[in-house]
């Protein structure tokens, strides 16, 4: 797809979520975050845990209010007032996968029930039998068969419980679905099927993903464009096959030189850059870059002032002051 | 070199109230001295239970030690009792559990649970112990480890609870350390702390690993010989660069293949259709034969043995029966291209 057509469906601008702990901490989940999703693409996002990107993925969709900041979903702002009505046709374009496939499945309802709970809500069926058909339609679209509409969760392993996930989220028909961590509860050979399927789904309908992971291998496998977050901030946006190939912050530096590879020559003779030390508290994050205390290029600049969120190539974001124009750090790599 | 954990054809079985779970069926493995061992397959393919087998740890209730052996320096485990495995669970045996968060005792100080083995087991008395369980500390680069020592859980993060772990479990210097994705629970780039550590333990203190994981990334990783568990049973063994680059069993394909490599251009991932078999009612043949896209009416009837490539490289395949039709591994399954 060229730069020309491709259409802005998610534009997040300076997007901030805060959460009040005890009495006078704030908790900065999410500080200034801003991207956009173009239409038929997948934005994967990647990070440690606690760095953010399920609260991002969360606010969007307006699971959490935003502290600050605008999420525009086809130009229109989701946290905007909205009647009661507005906000159904407004849910039922953005659905979302959840992580853990035992949780996020009532286990007293059936799964036609489940499946069906969307359909319900927006009135999408006119007659149980319909209701019924959509439901058969949707078991198959995911690789389940019409016999286990009947059944309930507890009968499902794993990978099954994550397929009735997708079919609950496609229930609506939407065009956004946001994917909080898909497949890290599942098996390596039943996460292969999970991302398969839902690739064949995005091809068959159109649809644009936000994939929240951790397993950088897979989010680049699955992802057009992947972005990097460190501790409530986006420190790196860009295509995924140019973000693994030249990362340009020393953080995704160092977190794709830590996956170990399945290949055991690389393994023995590979150099790690380790990063040192822990991740510092969200409520007291350093100043400056966030990431400067475990750096092994921070000097002075990066300590008094936070680095600019720019586009050292085209199509390629980084927020760091090596590439900064204005600074000289000395020590370009 | 020398072998000091002989498991043989180890079968361990669950009551449950639906019929008895057959979790480990006949598995064969050993460990000589100072090597590591990984032990790769998915839930339920029984590399925990085998672990917990040797370590003596099942609930002694529901679960039963069927058939089989567990030799360590000639002491068959499996028959020890319970008194006589004390002695050895924690000083000569010791494991290491995925989860750091739960593994260790939020109302205990750090220094008092590394202490309780060292005080058991080597009747030290509580200033040695200290200062061992200090040592200990430095060991596993935990950093002010003089006033560490006296915190609790909760005021370490993941990372470091697991060196914690990690401590106790070295802290009587024990010849075989089990290691149950001890990685699992963690952030990549502190699981590259961990994994370094426990290399570089290695190297210093000699003792042999066992490591159950999933993850073949790991595997490459810290490991020298590779056992690829499928549905109780072990279906490839061999040392890593055998399992890695010239793998034998559809399932070690499989595996292989349905790992996005960072490398490859966009390619439909390889999935293994289907799921594990049940084991209420273990296939009489091979447990993967239902998955597996190469299976034959024999892969059903009857249960391949081993078959013997090398000294150190088994795989139980009927493929591998010189009556069996030539089939190459699939292309997403090469590691590494050429070798």
């Amino acid at each position: 797809m060229s730069v020309v057509e491709r259409e802005k469906l998610l534009e997040v601008k300076n997007l901030k979520k805060h959460f009040k702990v005890g009495r006078n901490a704030v908790l900065k989940a999410v500080d200034n975050v801003s991207f956009d999703i173009y239409k038929g693409e997948t934005l994967g996002l990647v990070g440690e845990s606690g760095c953010g990107k399920s609260t991002t993925g969360r606010t969007i969709i307006r699971l959490y209010d935003a502290t600050d900041g605008t999420v525009k979903y086809d130009g229109t702002d989701v946290h905007g007032k909205k009647s009661t009505s507005e906000l159904k046709t407004f849910n039922r374009k953005m659905q979302m996968i959840f992580q853990d496939p035992y949780a996020s499945l009532n286990p007293r309802m059936t799964i036609k029930d489940i499946i069906a709970e969307g359909i319900d809500i927006h009135g999408l069926a006119k007659s149980s039998k319909e209701r019924e058909e959509r439901v058969y339609e949707l078991l198959e679209t995911v690789g389940l068969n019409k016999s286990h509409a009947s059944r309930y969760p507890h009968e499902f392993s794993g990978g099954q419980r994550q397929r009735i996930g997708i079919a609950r989220a496609l229930a609506v028909d939407p065009d956004f679905i946001i994917a909080d961590e898909p497949i890290s509860a599942l098996d390596v050979s039943i996460q292969a099927q999970v991302v398969n399927l839902m690739m064949k789904l995005q091809k068959e309908r159109g649809l644009t993903y936000l994939f929240i992971a951790h397993d950088l291998s897979m989010v680049k496998h699955i992802s057009d464009r992947v972005g990097v977050m460190y501790l409530g901030n986006m420190v790196e946006l860009a295509g995924s096959d140019e973000l693994y190939e030249e990362p340009l912050h020393p953080y995704t530096q160092a977190l794709l030189s830590a996956i170990p590879v399945p290949d055991p020559e690389i393994e023995r003779n590979r150099e790690r850059i380790a990063i040192k030390g822990e991740l510092p508290s969200p409520i007291d994050p350093p100043s400056g870059c966030r990431f400067r205390t475990r750096c092994q290029f921070a000097t002075d600049v990066c300590a008094s002032t936070a680095p600019k969120w720019q586009e050292a190539r085209e199509g390629h974001w980084v927020a760091c002051h090596i590439y900064d124009k204005e600074v000289n750090m000395g020590n370009k790599q | 070199m020398k072998r000091i954990l002989d498991v043989k054809n180890l079968n361990v079985s669950f009551h449950t109230f639906a019929g008895e779970v057959k979790a480990v069926r006949g598995v064969n493995i050993h460990l000589d001295k100072g090597e590591s061992l990984a032990v790769v397959g998915e839930s339920g393919s029984g590399k925990s239970v085998t672990s917990k087998a040797i370590m003596r740890l099942l609930p002694e209730k529901t679960s039963e030690i069927k058939e089989g052996q567990i030799l360590f320096e000639g002491k068959d485990l499996a028959r020890l009792s319970n008194r006589e495995m004390e002695k050895i669970r924690g000083s000569e045996i010791s494991m290491i559990f995925q989860d750091p968060m739960t593994s260790l005792n939020p109302t205990m100080t750090i220094g008092k649970q590394i202490m309780e083995g060292l005080r058991k087991h080597q009747n030290l008395s509580k200033q040695e112990a200290k200062e061992r369980a200090i040592n200990l500390l430095k060991l596993v680069n935990i950093p002010n480890p003089e006033l560490r020592v006296n915190e609790y859980p909760h005021q370490f993060s993941g990372g470091m609870r697991q060196r914690v772990v990690i401590a106790i479990a070295l802290a009587c210097n024990p010849k075989v350390l089990i290691a149950d994705e001890p990685t699992t629970a963690l952030d990549v780039t502190i699981q590259a702390q961990i994994l370094d550590l426990m290399r570089d333990l290695q190297e210093k203190t000699g003792t042999a690993i066992i490591l159950i994981t999933h993850d073949l990334g790991v595997v490459a990783n810290l490991s020298q010989r590779v056992a690829v568990m499928y549905g109780g049973t072990i279906v490839e063994t061999g040392t890593t660069d055998e399992v890695f680059y010239n793998p034998k069993h559809p399932y070690t394909w499989g595996l292989l293949a349905s790992m996005p490599k960072l490398d490859a251009k966009d390619k439909e991932l390889l999935a293994i259709p289907g799921t594990p078999p049940n084991l209420l009612k273990p296939p009489v043949g091979c447990p993967f034969a239902a998955r597996c896209p190469h299976a034959m009416q024999v892969c059903t009837d009857h249960m391949p043995d081993a078959t013997e490539l090398s000294s150190t490289h088994q795989a139980a395949c009927w493929l591998l029966d010189e009556r069996a039709p030539k089939v190459e591994p699939p292309e997403a399954a090469v590691v590494g291209g050429a070798r």
